[in-house]
């Protein structure tokens, strides 16, 4: 049997209402001024109607831990880790120009002068918008982050290759 | 000057707040109508033509002044979905 023969128009329409352009970003870094890209970038898709799916992984869990969260894990490696490297998008630092948070605060205060969101309100808005968080768990596991240390709204835990059968679909693939 | 039916204050916002502001707005919109999205960022210029072009709305026209020391865009879409 040949190819079925379809309406030229309706076919492109339809197959745009029903395929939306895929958007996945990978957030490795845990760096405010970068994770504050990948937002924008996330939001801004999103707006125009693409489905969006953010995988934390490494540093970048950090932005979806609950403010201050340290690690629940039961060994002292990881529990000390988790004590250095509390999570909470309140506490990322700049990736230059940080100075022991001097410099990060100074920024933080030039964008709340010009109305421009944080991280917080920035991800509020991309769960608003119906983004997708995807937690790894292998990194969760290798940092001593736990399930209950994260915040509200996290999609799923999942691993490399949830990431990629949502990449092959995507039009847009970012790694921040 | 460019009729519009519903109108956007996006002034003081950076993007991507306007777009996002944008696309909550229009879901209040009928078809046919025409949501007049006023900001003071110039990215707006590319940005809504770029945001029409792909969620299918129409970009009716835009127009630009100045007020004190700044530029003011007024972007004019029309709901077409």
């Amino acid at each position: 049997m040949g190819p079925t023969k379809l309406e030229p128009a309706t076919t492109l329409a339809e197959l745009q209402e029903s395929k939306p352009d895929r958007v996945t970003i990978v957030v490795l870094s845990g760096d405010f001024d970068r994770v504050m890209a990948a937002f924008i970038i996330a939001t801004g898709a999103a707006a125009m109607g693409m489905q969006v799916t953010m995988f934390f992984t490494f540093w970048g869990l950090n932005v979806i831990r609950r403010e201050g969260a340290t690690s629940g894990a039961k060994d002292l490696l990881r529990r000390m880790f988790g004590f250095l490297n509390k999570g909470g998008a309140g506490r990322l630092p700049l990736s230059r120009f940080h100075f022991g948070g001097l410099g990060t605060s100074m920024m933080k205060r030039v964008m709340n002068q010009n109305r421009m969101p944080g991280i917080a309100e920035l991800r509020e808005t991309a769960q608003d918008l119906g983004v997708k968080f995807i937690a790894c768990t292998t990194t969760m596991g290798l940092m001593g982050v736990t399930k209950d240390t994260l915040i509200e709204g996290v999609d799923q835990l999942a691993g490399v290759s949830t990431y990629l059968a949502e990449a092959r679909q995507g039009s847009v693939n970012l790694f921040i | 000057m460019i009729r519009s039916d519903v109108k956007l204050d996006t002034l003081g916002y950076f993007c991507p707040m306007p777009i996002i502001m944008t696309s909550k707005k229009i879901k209040e919109l009928t078809l046919g109508q025409v949501l007049e999205v006023v900001s003071d960022d110039e990215g707006i210029k590319k940005d809504m033509p770029a945001w029409c072009e792909t969620t299918g709305h129409e970009m009716v026209g835009l127009e630009e002044e100045s007020k004190d020391d700044s530029r003011i865009y007024k972007a004019f879409v029309k709901k077409s979905k």
